[in-house]
């Protein structure tokens, strides 16, 4: 699972991000790049480009991690053999995916390490979403599914960015969270057709993470160079607002088949231009939460943190320090 | 042979008291999700705890057709005191040595167990343990890689060596002999926890010594004994508090 990474909206250095750059090889960049070529590691490729997927495929694997997490807490209270089986597999790929991931990064050369290190530090980010606390089962059901889902429009779109090994790494990625959505899909469909308090819980659920489902995919895209740049590179495959608009046809059609409400009374299909319409979600919230305010980001680093300190003497034993770091190919 | 009363008691005692540790090991190896030193450690006891909880039920389903209740009740609205499994698997997960260490002699002698049932004459136990034998060939050879890798470096072998320490007695309860050794001997259900402790101590001690570790005398020491008939340690109840909370909520509803 993962949310869009989130590009600053204020960031302003953008106008000279190929000033620097070897005009021949840039033209032969992008022309590659709109043939619908990959890039690979040992391509050359505008220090922009390396920055912004270095950062954008690291925040994507630290969302794995942490994401684990909310769910995690529920592996062990999962109600039965059928959901214990399954919710643990499911966090697994999610750890997996996180391993995938760091690899994928590391072809640009940043080593798990540093980017673990700049993870608990709170240098980089990780998808809002899982700032929130999962406060009963049902909320572990609604992430399956909803988040999910929200995870899969994204990197469906991602996977036919530019760079290779992300690339790659997320139509596998995209594989088995499809998995997961039909687990989390047919835990909500039980909860939503079980007892009175199985529908209740269902219901709350979503009402709690109605907010920061809206919030995932990111705040409305500004016009500007950077993503213009960005989109050329197929770096960032679509505006946050397409991909939100994508989601919400998908399944809040879903949603309320199932007799479930959602707390936005706006929230409707334009049948003219095909758009939803909804209230605006609070990006005040988002900004505070992203920067450190939501109610689980201490509790997620510190449990991080904490994992990474317990775990050091056993990576200590493991380091071989007569051996040099290569960076991985592909 | 006819199974007589003492028999079948037998084969469901036995039958439990793997099923339960089966399923707490599971449960707690569940818990490095998220946690574990290196993410590859999360993800390989997460596939441990997958495999062993869905040996645990496989054992249940077994229960359940010799008349006992559906796997699902029977594991999760029972308490401590009718739980069957060693004191070893409860032991919260402790730091990583701690759960290597118990993750090594837990599944060497369950590998030894299941080779030993896949020749019971008990036909639904005899394929499972089969079935079984392939899956903890590699939790074994987990185990081993990590104990040997681990007993290469002076700080993590002491940590490792004071854990083997710390372990030892309560590896040696998981073979609390039952009231039905005799009749599960005879009838050739199970060759017996002494066989077992005898075939499992051949294989761990000759293997610690090879990669450094001092193994405790198991004459001296005392094993913890309990679990077996029920005598648990204050960290049984809690785990399954946690594990029945949602269960609870309404034991009669589809989850």
């Amino acid at each position: 699972m993962y949310g869009n990474a989130y590009v600053d909206p204020e960031n302003k250095i953008v106008n000279s991000i190929t000033a620097n750059e070897d005009p021949i090889k840039l033209a032969e960049f992008e022309s590659r790049i709109a043939a619908g070529n990959k890039i690979e590691p040992m391509d050359w490729m505008p220090a922009e480009y390396k920055k912004q997927l270095v950062r954008m495929i690291e925040q994507h694997a630290h969302s794995e991690i942490i994401g684990a997490l909310p769910e995690g807490t529920w592996i062990t209270r999962a109600p039965g053999f059928r959901r214990k089986l399954a919710l643990m597999a499911k966090v697994q790929d999610e750890i997996g995916h996180g391993q995938l991931l760091y690899s994928a990064a590391e072809t640009l050369g940043k080593s798990r390490e540093a980017m673990t290190n700049d993870l608990i530090t709170g240098k980089s980010k990780y998808s809002n979403v899982f700032n929130y606390p999962a406060k009963t089962w049902a909320d572990s059901a609604v992430i399956a599914w909803l988040i999910d889902a929200g995870a899969i429009v994204n990197q469906l779109a991602n996977s036919k960015g530019s760079y290779g090994p992300y690339c790659r790494a997320l139509d596998r990625i995209c594989a088995e969270e499809s998995f997961h959505l039909k687990y989390g899909h047919d835990n909500v469909v039980f909860l939503a057709t079980g007892t009175p308090v199985q529908r209740a819980m269902v219901q709350d659920a979503l009402n709690r993470w109605w907010e920061p489902i809206m919030h995932f995919f990111g705040p409305p895209d500004k016009e500007s160079i950077h993503t213009a740049t960005l989109m050329r590179w197929k770096v960032k495959m679509g505006s946050n607002d397409d991909m939100r608009n994508m989601f919400l046809d998908m399944y809040v059609p879903k949603i309320w088949d199932l007799g479930l409400t959602l707390p936005d009374p706006n929230l409707h299909k334009n049948e003219e231009t095909g758009r939803w319409e909804y209230t605006e979600p609070n990006w005040e919230v988002f900004k505070q939460v992203i920067n450190g305010n939501g109610p689980c980001n201490k509790e997620r680093l510190a449990v991080r943190r904490k994992a990474e300190e317990n775990g050091r003497w056993v990576r200590k034993a493991l380091a071989k320090p007569t051996e040099k770091y290569v960076t991985p190919l592909s | 042979m006819e199974f007589t009363d003492k028999h079948v008691q037998g084969l469901k005692d036995l039958l439990y008291k793997m099923a339960d540790d089966l399923l707490i090991i599971g449960h707690r190896n569940s818990e490095w999700t998220g946690l574990g030193p290196v993410l590859e450690e999360d993800i390989a006891f997460s596939s441990m705890a997958q495999d062993k909880v869905g040996q645990s039920l496989a054992l249940y389903e077994i229960l359940h057709q010799l008349g006992e209740s559906d796997p699902d009740t029977v594991a999760f609205t029972r308490n401590a005191p009718q739980f069957h499994c060693s004191q070893l698997v409860e032991l919260p997960i402790g730091e990583y040595d701690f759960s290597l260490v118990r993750h090594f002699f837990f599944d060497h002698a369950e590998a030894i167990r299941f080779d030993m049932l896949a020749t019971t004459v008990v036909e639904p136990l005899q394929m499972v343990a089969k079935k079984f034998r392939g899956e903890i060939k590699y939790h074994t050879m987990h185990a081993d890689i990590w104990m040997k890798q681990l007993g290469e470096s002076e700080e993590a072998k002491m940590r490792m060596q004071n854990s083997i320490n710390e372990v030892f007695p309560f590896a040696l309860g998981m073979f609390e002999p039952s009231e039905f050794e005799a009749e599960l001997i005879e009838a050739g259900i199970f060759d017996g926890e002494f066989a077992l402790r005898e075939k499992w101590l051949n294989k761990v001690v000759p293997l610690l010594e090879s990669f450094g570790y001092t193994v405790p005398n198991a004459e001296t020491i005392i094993p913890e004994f309990g679990g077996r008939k029920g005598q648990h340690t204050e960290h049984l109840q809690p785990l399954l508090d946690e594990m029945t909370e949602v269960f609870a909520i309404d034991p009669g509803a589809e989850w």
